[in-house]
């Protein structure tokens, strides 16, 4: 039987990607996606905790945590279509309307 | 054996993440990350969840992927040109690598703790992890979820308002 330890490891490591994607990409949609990386590596630790435990919290809170990001998802590419109307791109370093 | 199979499915995670980052063109790290999620998958069948592999194919590398792809074509992408500033790398990487490095330290020095719960091999075995995860959601999470659905009703909203034509 593996121990909880390697999974917990393997969370850390997908969650370190997702933070290194979101800083260095500039595209809106590659960085959503390390988002989506970072919220699965979550849910993995949250899963591998709840069967160390022997205790469903941790699942149920997956399941919170995918409907969370269904909306996010929803919510996130309707944001990056009406910017690209206005703007032909979806580059994060065009987003500086509120930038002074 | 099973130690083994973690290590292989574990390794394809990982690269296919890096892959997640590292593609150039969106559409190939939009498929990397549905193998991530599939990877996800197969490690919660290891972890005796298949109620939550289930719903992480079907959510996730189904229902939310094909938005995104779709979202990807729609918007004719194309692989990012030049003027990216090299700094931005070097810093990104290093906070990385610092993030990772203190997260391994945590896991290290960190002692499990935590009642053990009843939930064992034997009773999912039983009972099925499908109602054991059902009971667990409209008994004590009854108002998360209720919640949930209030989210998703102005997820739904947004997105319509958002995507009209005229704002």
């Amino acid at each position: 039987m593996l121990s909880v330890n390697s999974y917990l490891i393997l969370s850390a490591v997908l969650f370190s990607i997702g933070t290194v994607g979101v800083f260095i990409r500039r595209n809106a949609i590659v960085i959503f996606m390390c988002v989506e990386l970072m919220l699965n590596a979550v849910n993995l630790s949250f899963v591998a905790l709840s069967r160390y435990l022997g205790n469903l919290d941790g699942q149920v809170f997956v399941f919170l945590v995918m409907t969370v990001a269904a909306a996010e998802a929803a919510v996130g590419l309707a944001l990056m279509i009406a910017f690209y109307k206005n703007r032909e791109s979806i580059d994060v370093e065009d987003m500086n309307l509120l930038k002074w | 054996m099973e130690t083994f199979f973690f290590m292989i499915v574990a390794a394809v995670a990982v690269l296919t993440g890096i892959l997640v980052v590292l593609c150039k063109n969106p559409i190939n790290s939009a498929l990397s990350l549905v193998a991530t999620f599939f990877c996800l998958a197969t490690l919660y069948i290891m972890l005796e969840a298949p109620f939550m592999a289930a719903i992480q194919v079907m959510v996730y590398a189904g229902a939310i992927m094909v938005l995104l792809v779709f979202v990807i074509m729609l918007l004719n992408l194309r692989t990012e040109i030049g003027r990216r500033s090299t700094h931005t790398l070097f810093v990104g990487g290093i906070a990385g690598v610092l993030f990772l490095i203190q997260l391994l330290y945590v896991l290290r020095n960190s002692v499990l703790t935590g009642t053990k719960g009843p939930i064992d091999s034997a009773m999912i075995t039983r009972v099925g992890h499908t109602e054991l995860v059902g009971t667990a959601l409209f008994t004590d999470f009854l108002l998360p979820f209720e919640i949930t659905s209030i989210l998703l009703l102005a997820a739904i909203v947004g997105a319509v308002v958002l995507a009209k034509k005229k704002v």
